[in-house]
């Protein structure tokens, strides 16, 4: 992580990055390489917030275990995001309620926004990006 | 306006990287600028000049070439998704070059907009 702290543009421009996780964790590497970006954005000091959305809200449940599937478990990350100074976690209610999921199902502490809520957090980004 | 483009599937198999291309274009000819492209997820496949596609079809790795040449667009494939799915410096089209997310990142900060192409 330390050689990830001195990444910089040199433009000292700070934008709002907007990652927008809406797969779920296994079956394709989207959540997974996704989650790779989110990482080196946090290292050019980038204000980041990560939005779980549709079946994305899957990437944070407690008891993921891949060990029948094979493939790496690489839900400990999530856990490990605020060493990363990456603090603003998002999931939206209807992608919970749809889901059958709360609050208490997930490994790490949320904000869970209404739409209205989550359209007005969009409006208010630079850039965003979906995986 | 300074555009960056995303990709993040790859050719043939998407329509991500032909609906991308075709944007380019269009920008382009708007009088916009696209300063780089980058290629992540399956998108790196779109770098490989390996690719022989029938006679009568598009090559989609060729005319990225060809409008990266023209138009000066840097083409960037990210190196761990190129590792994983087995693209090598050898093994890549004219205009294209493997770096890191940085790459990425830095077309977020520093243009107008930036576009992804995907799922």
């Amino acid at each position: 992580m330390s050689d990830m702290d001195m990444e910089d543009d040199g433009s000292g421009i700070v934008k709002k990055f907007m990652f927008l996780n809406r797969k779920a964790p296994h079956g394709t590497v989207y959540a997974l390489e996704g989650l790779e970006v989110v990482l080196i954005t946090a290292a050019f000091d980038q204000d980041v917030s990560l939005v779980f959305t549709d079946d994305g809200v899957y990437q944070l449940m407690k008891g993921i275990d891949t060990k029948g599937i094979e493939v790496k478990d690489f839900s400990k990350t999530y856990r490990a995001l605020d060493g990363y100074d990456i603090e603003k976690l998002y999931v939206d209610q209807t992608s919970l309620d749809a889901r059958g999921l709360t609050e208490d199902d997930l490994i790490v502490d949320v904000s869970v926004l209404s739409d209205d809520e989550m359209k007005n957090l969009m409006d208010e980004q630079d850039v965003v990006i979906s995986f | 306006m300074q555009f960056g483009i995303l990709i993040n599937e790859g050719p043939y198999n998407h329509q991500a990287s032909d609906t991308a291309y075709l944007f380019a274009r269009a920008a382009i000819e708007k009088g916009h600028t696209i300063p780089r492209v980058f290629f992540y997820h399956d998108g790196v496949n779109n770098s490989t000049r390996m690719g022989e596609p029938p006679q009568d079809d598009r090559n989609v790795t060729t005319r990225w070439s060809k409008l990266a040449e023209e138009h000066g667009i840097d083409l960037v494939v990210c190196v761990a998704a190129a590792l994983r799915r087995g693209i090598k410096d050898e093994l890549l089209a004219p205009g294209f070059r493997i770096s890191g997310l940085g790459q990425l990142v830095e077309m977020g900060i520093q243009y107008d907009r930036l576009v992804t192409f995907g799922d």
